[in-house]
């Protein structure tokens, strides 16, 4: 994947109107702590953080047009990649990782994570769900690969080389160590579902929303 | 021919040196009670440093921003260059309106220690001879410009620095600065810079230096004396060293194979490449306002610089606990300070928990992008001042009288 097609993905993926995950993240952030948001896009969530929270944010983002972006907001920000970028940062340097709407764009989502909860005391990830019934119809019955609004582009074309259901996360999560603290699914208005149920959010949930802690 | 482009440079006065012992600018002189400590183990005494300012300090001294110079640059920033004649080599980014906007900041720019353009070098008389320094001026280091950049500013009065910038050589005086004085700046913008000099940043000056002690009219450094000016040697040097500045996609686009005023090769060894051509100009034309002691001077400061070494080989420790904003900014073309030297100074930012930010800006200029209007350098460095500005509580720039 190019670092183009990556940041064409981030841009698509903070252009959705009035993101929901955006704020259910904000609620899992504790007031004035060391947030650090990896493909912060045009700096939409760290203002909203720096502002309504008073953390200490900072971002990491792909695309030089973003980080000009939040640069110009007061935002520290540095061009970089969550693949490559993490490993420089020391253990425990902050409170909330924060990966939202990236996950499935990395080409190594488990090391992405691994590093996340190295880094910080807590891991935020928001992610698609590839098993939402809307893409199971579509694969099942229509025979190709999905194509809904959040994810629009097609196979060929997609940034999103990773894809997993929150069924394959929670796994992901155990086999890893970690131990979620806090889930949410969101249905495709992006209201949270009533239920607790993990097969009803894989079934009915379009993105899930998970915070993350070392077990240890 | 080369022999006929020889004499010509050497036919041309360095009137650039009467800048030397009577420049344009502002002057501070040091004297015997205010030694400069140099890395070298001796002092330096007296000391004159040359330096310009634009804007007005404000009432509580919280809007002043130092620039430092790059190689060969100097304190004429924003104005205009009173031997070339030609607009100060950062306008484009300092003046009113500009990002470093002199209606808002009080600018200060000074020539090092070690040049040639009224701040004490190799150039300069020694008191204690009589003569020109020449080689006998000490070895200077980039903390001993960055010490004397401080003499300056404590001489204006000034406690914290808004913000230090610099490209280039002038990005090594602003890592210095954080490391040696962290408490005095609030906000630091290294650009096309490097926390060390690498073994072919090393090389490419070590070519140009021997060049100019090649020149037989070098004289051993003592050239000023004799009436005479190695100025074959410090245009061949400036012509080596201007390669680096460029990247090679920026050469093929503007010169490509193109001949110069001619329509096909003459089979001698005349400059028959537009490039040719292009280089004996850079070369002819630094010679008429540098010194050529003076290159040695300046890099070897250079060659010398590495953060690290002086805090256990850890980048990281010259910057911990540093509480200072940071903006560095690299070029993906730059070839000779690249993009993964500014991100092993983010990664140390980083590691030291510092406030940074960081722009890979993508061009074909090479190095020297940063000295030209590169519309996505000057809105970054713009939206990083005014909000560290903001932050500072510095006031917005007054709207001039109409």
């Amino acid at each position: 994947m190019t670092a183009k097609t990556r940041a064409d993905n981030a841009k698509r993926a903070h252009t959705i109107p009035a993101r929901v995950d955006l704020l259910l993240i904000a609620d899992m952030v504790e007031p004035r702590s060391r947030v650090l948001d990896v493909g912060c896009g045009d700096g939409t969530l760290l203002r909203l953080l720096a502002e309504e929270k008073e953390v200490d944010a900072r971002g990491i983002e792909l695309s030089q047009r973003g980080v000009n972006d939040c640069v110009a907001k007061g935002l520290s920000v540095i061009q970089g990649d969550a693949d490559t970028d993490l490993a420089g940062y020391p253990d425990k340097a902050f409170d909330y990782v924060i990966l939202s709407q990236t996950l499935q764009a990395t080409r190594q989502p488990r090391k992405v994570l691994e590093q996340m909860l190295r880094i910080g005391r807590h891991a935020i990830v928001s992610f698609p769900n590839f098993g939402h019934w809307r893409i199971r119809v579509q694969v099942a019955f229509g025979g190709h690969m999905p194509l809904t609004r959040n994810l629009s582009c097609a196979w060929y074309d997609t940034p999103n080389i990773h894809f997993c259901t929150i069924q394959d996360f929670i796994a992901l999560v155990r086999e890893i160590d970690a131990r979620i603290e806090r889930g949410v699914a969101l249905d495709h208005t992006g209201v949270p579902l009533g239920f607790s149920e993990p097969w009803i959010w894989n079934l009915f949930g379009e993105q899930g929303v998970f915070r993350l802690t070392r077990k240890r | 021919m080369i022999g006929s482009f020889v004499h010509f440079v050497s036919a041309s006065k360095a009137s650039g040196l009467r800048e030397v012992d009577a420049p344009n600018s502002l002057v501070v002189h040091f004297g015997a009670d205010r030694p400069l400590q140099m890395d070298a183990g001796v002092s330096l005494s007296p000391l004159t440093i040359a330096y310009q300012t634009y804007g007005e300090l404000n009432a509580n001294k919280s809007n002043a921003i130092l620039v430092c110079h790059a190689l060969t640059g100097d304190q004429h920033v924003a104005n205009k260059h009173p031997i070339t004649g030609k607009a100060g080599w950062w306008h484009n980014m300092v003046g009113p309106g500009r990002p470093i906007d002199t209606n808002r900041y009080y600018v200060i720019a000074s020539n090092v220690v070690g040049g040639c353009m009224g701040t004490t070098g190799p150039a300069s008389l020694n008191p204690a001879t009589g003569r020109p320094y020449g080689l006998d001026l000490p070895v200077v280091t980039i903390k001993d410009m960055v010490h004397a950049q401080a003499m300056l500013i404590d001489h204006l009065g000034i406690d914290m620095l808004f913000c230090i910038v610099g490209g280039s050589m002038g990005g090594m005086q602003v890592l210095q600065w954080v490391a040696s004085f962290p408490e005095r700046v609030y906000a630091a913008m290294p650009i096309a810079t490097a926390a060390r000099h690498s073994s072919q940043n090393i090389a490419f000056h070590e070519v140009g230096r021997q060049a100019v002690m090649a020149d037989p009219d070098w004289r051993q450094g003592r050239y000023l004396e004799e009436g005479v000016i190695p100025t074959k040697g410090l245009a061949v040097a400036r012509m080596a060293a201007h390669i680096t500045y460029l990247s090679d996609e920026a050469l093929q686009s503007k010169f490509g194979r193109k001949l110069q005023d001619r329509s096909a090769p003459t089979f001698s060894f005349d400059a028959d490449f537009q490039i040719e051509n292009y280089l004996r100009y850079q070369g002819t034309s630094f010679v008429d306002r540098f010194d050529a002691n003076s290159y040695l001077y300046v890099t070897r400061a250079c060659d010398y610089f590495d953060l690290a070494a002086d805090y256990g080989g850890s980048l990281a420790h010259a910057f911990n606990g540093c509480k200072s904003r940071f903006c560095v900014v690299s070029f993906n073309s730059d070839w000779l300070y690249p993009t993964q030297a500014s991100r092993a100074i983010v990664h140390a930012l980083n590691a030291g928990g510092a406030s940074v930010s960081f722009v890979d800006i993508e061009t074909d200029r090479g190095h020297d992008a940063f000295l030209l209007e590169t519309p996505e350098f000057i809105a970054t460095s713009r939206g990083f001042l005014d909000a560290a500005a903001r932050a500072r509580g510095i006031a917005p720039a007054k709207s001039r009288a109409i």
